[in-house]
C-alpha cells in the first residue's frame, strides 16, 4: 500500500497519538476552571502555545488556536472585512486559493465588498506588478497562499510582503496550510500579519489548527462566547488536540530539516519518470514545494484513473480533497493557462517524509500500467 | 488526600471506551472523508455511522445533523446563520437573560448588526414563563433561542410548551441543549425544535467536537466557507477520530440514560442531606421541580466565593462558581443576577457542584463534609 495523498490529510505520528490519549485521559480539566485540574489544563495550553510560537518564531500571544484551516481562513477574512469596512471594502486575493479563501471572498462580494482575483502565470505565480496595480486606497486586505495545494507552486511571499510593507493600512494574510513544516516561511521578515495552519496536514489530528495574528491587531472574532483565546476564539479549548498539534509541528519540522533533500529527490524522480510516459504532462512548476507532483494524462478522465490506480493499492487524488468529488476541471490549472484538457485530466501525488524512493518507483509502474489498461477505453 | 472532581458541568473526563475507539480510528483510519479512494471512503463511513447514531438519539433525520467544533460553534452558527438568512422576514430575536455566553455574546453581535433582541427575564428559580415568550413574539420575530437547561443552576426550561407555542409562528426555535443532552429525553419532532446545539465533552466525549441539529428546510446561512463538507453548511475537513469518539460517547450515555438520571437524583439528595446533617446555613439556587439532577448550585450566606473555592481546592474538591467559561474572570454570574437581582448576596456566595461519570455516593458524602468544614472555617 502506498499512500500518496498527504495534501488531503496525513497519517498522525504514533507519538502524537500517544500524547493525545494521555492528555485527553489524564488532563481533562477545562482550562477556564480555577481549580487545580483547570490549572493543569491551562498550563498545558500555555506550554503548547509557547512551543508552537517558538517553532514559528513568533510570540505566544500571537497564536490563536482554531478548529482547523477552514476556520482560520474564515476568521481572518471575515474578521478583517468586518472590522475595517470603514477603511475600505476592497480585498485582493489570487485565482488559485483554496476554497476556504475563495468561497469566503465570494460571500463577502455578495455583501458588497470588491474582490480582485490576481491571475497567475504558467508557473502558478502571481506577478508583483499585477498586485501593485490592483492596490487602491480602499484595499484593506491581501490574502495570498504560500504553497498551492493542487500543484505545489510557491508564491513570492517575501517580495509581496516587502511591497505591502509600504502600505501600512493593508493587512497581509497567508494561507500557510500546505507550506507548514514543508517550506520554511519567516513571518516577520515577510511582513505577514496573519497566517493559517492546520494540524492534520503535518501528521497532527483533524479538528485543530492555529492562526498567527501579529501582535496588536484587533479583529472581530468568528465565535462569540466565553472569551477564550484572548476573546478572539470562544469555545472550550481542545487541549489534547492542541498539545498533539504542538508535538506534531515539532516532529514534522525536525523531519523537514533532516529529510528535505530526500523528499526533493523523490519528487524529482517522479517528475522525470512520469514525464517520459506518453500522454503525461507535468503541471507542477519549477519553483514548487517538495511534496506535490501534479500531472495530467490528456484524454483520460481523472477520476477513472484514480480508481484504476487504486486497484494496485496506490492512493492519490484528482485535485484537492475538498473539491475532488465535484466533476469539474481544476481551477488552478485553468488559471495557469494550461488548458481545459489538462485541467480535467489532472492527478495529484502528495508526499510525506515517510514515503520512500522504492514507493516512488513502484508508483510510476502502477501509473504507467493503469494508463495502459485504460487506453482502449479512454483514448479519444 | 482524596481528590474529588465536582465540576462535570465545566467538562467531563473522557470515557475509557471513547479513548479506545478514537485511538483505534486515529491509528487505522486517517483518510480525508472527501477523498474518493478507499481511505477516504472508510473515513466517510465513520462519519456517516456517527451521524446515524446521533440523529437517532434526538429522533432527527440523518441529514439534519451538522458536525461542528463544539457547543460554542453550534450556538454561533444557529443564531448568526438563521438571523442573516431570514432578515427579509424580520429582524427580531427572542432569548433569555440566562443563556450561555455563546448565545448572549452572539446576540450582542447581532444587535450591532441591526437586529433587535428581546432578553426575557426569569423567575427566582431561573425559569422563563411561556406567557412572557408569547407576549414578546411579534410578526417580525425570526428566531427564539432558549436553552434546554441552564449550565449554572440546572433549571430546565419549558421547552415542549415553547415549541408548541412556536408551531404556528414563522420564528425558528433554537435550544442550547449542551447541558441537558444525555440526561433528559429529547425528541426534536415532538418538541417542535428547529435547531439544537450539543457538545461532546460534556458527555464524556472529546473536546473540540459537537453538533448542530438543523431541521430539514430551515434557512441557514453557512457559517464557514470552503469545501463542500456537511452539506455546505460547515466547510472544513471532518474531525474523524473525534466524530468516532463522539458517537461512542453518545452510545454509552444513551444506553442507560434513565438509570443515570435516577442515580444523579440520589446523589443530589444525598449531597443535600449531607449538608443538612452538618447544620450549616445554605440555600439551593434553582428550581426544585425542574432541574438537572447533576448540577447543584448552592448559596452559603456569610462566605465569599473566591476564598470558598480556594479552600475547597486545597481540601481536594474541584468545584466552580458558575460556568467555566466565565469562571476564569470570577465576574458575578449573569444567571444568578437575573434570578435574584444585580446586588443580591447569592452572586457572591454561591458555588456550583456538578457530578457525573465515576461520582459515587461516598464521594458526595465526603464532598458534603468537606464543604461543611470550609463553611465553618469561613464563617467563624
Amino acid at each position: 500500500m502506498i499512500y500518496f495523498d498527504n495534501s488531503a490529510t496525513t497519517k498522525p505520528y504514533p507519538e502524537v497519538l500517544d500524547t493525545f490519549v494521555k492528555v485527553a485521559g489524564q488532563f481533562f480539566g477545562n482550562p477556564s476552571s480555577i481549580h487545580h485540574l483547570g490549572l493543569q489544563a491551562e498550563k498545558l495550553l500555555s506550554q503548547a502555545r509557547e512551543q508552537v510560537a517558538s517553532l514559528l518564531k513568533v510570540d505566544p500571544e500571537e497564536i490563536i488556536f482554531t478548529s482547523g484551516g477552514t476556520e482560520g481562513n474564515n476568521f481572518v477574512l471575515k474578521g478583517v472585512a468586518q472590522s475595517y469596512k470603514n477603511r475600505g471594502k476592497h480585498i485582493i486575493t489570487t485565482s488559485i486559493e483554496h476554497p476556504s479563501v475563495q468561497n469566503v471572498c465570494e460571500q463577502l462580494k455578495a455583501e458588497g465588498y470588491t474582490i480582485t482575483y490576481l491571475p497567475v502565470d504558467k508557473n502558478g505565480q502571481i506577478r508583483l506588478s499585477d498586485l501593485q496595480n490592483a492596490l487602491t486606497n480602499e484595499t484593506i486586505l491581501v490574502s495570498i497562499m504560500h504553497v498551492n495545494n493542487e500543484v505545489g507552486a510557491i508564491q513570492p511571499i517575501k517580495e509581496i510582503g516587502q511591497l505591502l510593507a509600504k502600505f501600512p493600512k493593508v493587512f497581509f494574510h497567508v494561507d500557510y496550510v500546505q507550506g507548514a513544516a514543508k517550506v520554511p516561511l519567516d513571518f516577520h521578515s515577510c511582513f505577514i500579519d496573519f497566517a493559517t495552519i492546520s494540524s492534520h496536514k503535518f501528521h497532527g489530528l483533524k479538528g485543530t489548527g492555529a492562526i498567527y495574528k501579529r501582535k496588536g491587531i484587533k479583529i472581530n472574532p468568528l465565535l462569540a462566547g466565553g472569551g477564550q483565546e484572548a476573546d478572539f476564539r470562544s469555545g472550550t479549548e481542545n487541549i489534547a488536540g492542541i498539545v498533539a498539534m504542538a508535538k506534531a509541528l515539532r516532529l514534522a519540522m525536525a523531519e523537514s530539516e533532516s529529510k528535505q533533500n530526500e523528499l526533493f529527490a523523490i519528487r524529482d524522480y517522479l517528475i522525470s519518470e512520469l514525464d517520459k510516459i506518453e500522454d503525461v504532462s507535468i503541471n507542477t512548476p519549477k519553483i514548487a514545494a517538495p511534496h506535490i507532483v501534479n500531472f495530467s494524462v490528456e484524454g483520460y478522465k481523472a477520476e477513472v484513473l484514480v480508481h484504476e490506480i487504486e486497484k494496485n493499492q496506490l492512493y492519490l487524488s484528482t485535485t484537492s480533497a475538498c473539491s475532488s468529488k465535484i466533476d469539474e476541471p481544476s481551477q488552478t490549472i485553468l488559471a495557469m493557462g494550461l488548458g481545459e484538457s489538462r485541467a480535467s485530466s489532472s492527478l495529484r501525488i502528495s508526499l510525506s517524509y515517510s514515503n520512500t524512493m522504492e514507493e516512488a518507483k513502484k508508483a510510476v509502474q502502477i501509473i504507467q500500467q493503469a494508463i495502459e489498461n485504460l487506453k482502449p477505453v479512454m483514448r479519444r | 488526600m482524596n481528590k474529588f472532581y465536582a465540576d462535570y458541568a465545566a467538562t467531563s473526563p473522557i470515557h475509557p471506551d471513547v479513548v479506545e475507539e478514537m485511538t483505534e480510528v486515529m491509528h487505522r483510519i486517517y483518510g480525508n472523508p472527501s477523498s474518493i479512494h478507499a481511505y477516504g471512503r472508510e473515513a466517510r463511513k465513520i462519519v456517516d455511522d456517527a451521524r446515524t447514531v446521533i440523529a437517532k438519539s434526538i429522533n432527527a433525520n440523518f441529514n439534519e445533523i451538522i458536525f461542528t467544533s463544539g457547543g460554542t460553534e453550534s450556538d454561533n452558527m444557529a443564531l448568526i446563520g438563521t438571523a442573516f438568512a431570514n432578515k427579509d422576514k424580520g429582524k427580531h430575536i427572542i432569548t433569555t437573560a440566562v443563556e450561555h455566553h455563546a448565545v448572549l455574546h452572539t446576540c450582542e453581535f447581532l444587535e450591532q448588526n441591526g437586529f433587535e433582541v428581546t432578553y426575557l427575564p426569569v423567575d427566582e428559580t431561573g425559569r422563563v414563563s411561556v406567557e412572557d415568550v408569547k407576549k414578546a413574539l411579534r410578526d417580525d420575530t425570526i428566531l427564539v433561542s432558549i436553552m434546554f437547561a441552564n449550565n449554572e443552576v440546572g433549571t430546565i426550561q419549558p421547552i415542549t410548551e415553547i415549541g408548541q407555542l412556536l408551531k404556528d409562528h414563522q420564528a425558528y426555535f433554537h435550544t442550547d441543549a449542551v447541558q441537558a443532552y444525555g440526561l433528559l429525553p429529547i425528541d426534536v419532532k415532538e418538541m417542535n425544535i428547529d435547531l439544537l446545539s450539543v457538545s461532546a465533552h460534556k458527555i464524556n466525549g472529546p473536546k473540540g467536537i459537537g453538533f448542530l441539529y438543523e431541521k430539514a428546510g430551515v434557512r441557514l446561512q453557512p457559517y464557514s466557507f470552503g469545501g463542500e463538507q456537511e452539506r455546505k453548511r460547515r466547510a472544513g475537513t471532518e474531525n474523524v477520530p473525534a466524530i468516532a469518539g463522539f458517537k461512542k460517547a453518545v452510545e454509552i450515555i444513551m444506553a442507560d440514560r434513565q438509570k443515570k438520571y435516577d442515580f444523579y437524583v440520589q446523589l443530589r439528595e444525598k449531597f443535600i442531606e449531607g449538608l443538612n446533617e452538618e447544620a450549616i446555613n445554605f440555600k439551593v439556587n434553582g428550581s426544585e421541580n425542574y432541574c438537572l439532577p447533576h448540577i447543584v448550585n448552592i448559596s452559603f450566606p456569610g462566605t465569599e466565593v473566591e476564598a470558598f473555592l480556594v479552600n475547597l481546592d486545597l481540601e481536594g474538591v474541584s468545584a466552580s462558581s458558575g460556568s467555566a467559561c466565565t469562571a476564569g474572570s470570577l465576574e458575578p454570574s449573569h444567571v444568578l443576577s437575573a434570578m435574584f437581582g444585580a446586588e443580591s448576596d447569592e452572586l457572591f456566595n454561591s458555588i456550583r457542584f456538578s457530578f457525573g461519570l465515576g461520582t459515587t455516593m461516598e464521594d458526595v458524602e465526603e464532598i458534603a463534609k468537606i464543604t461543611a468544614k470550609v463553611v465553618k472555617r469561613l464563617t467563624n
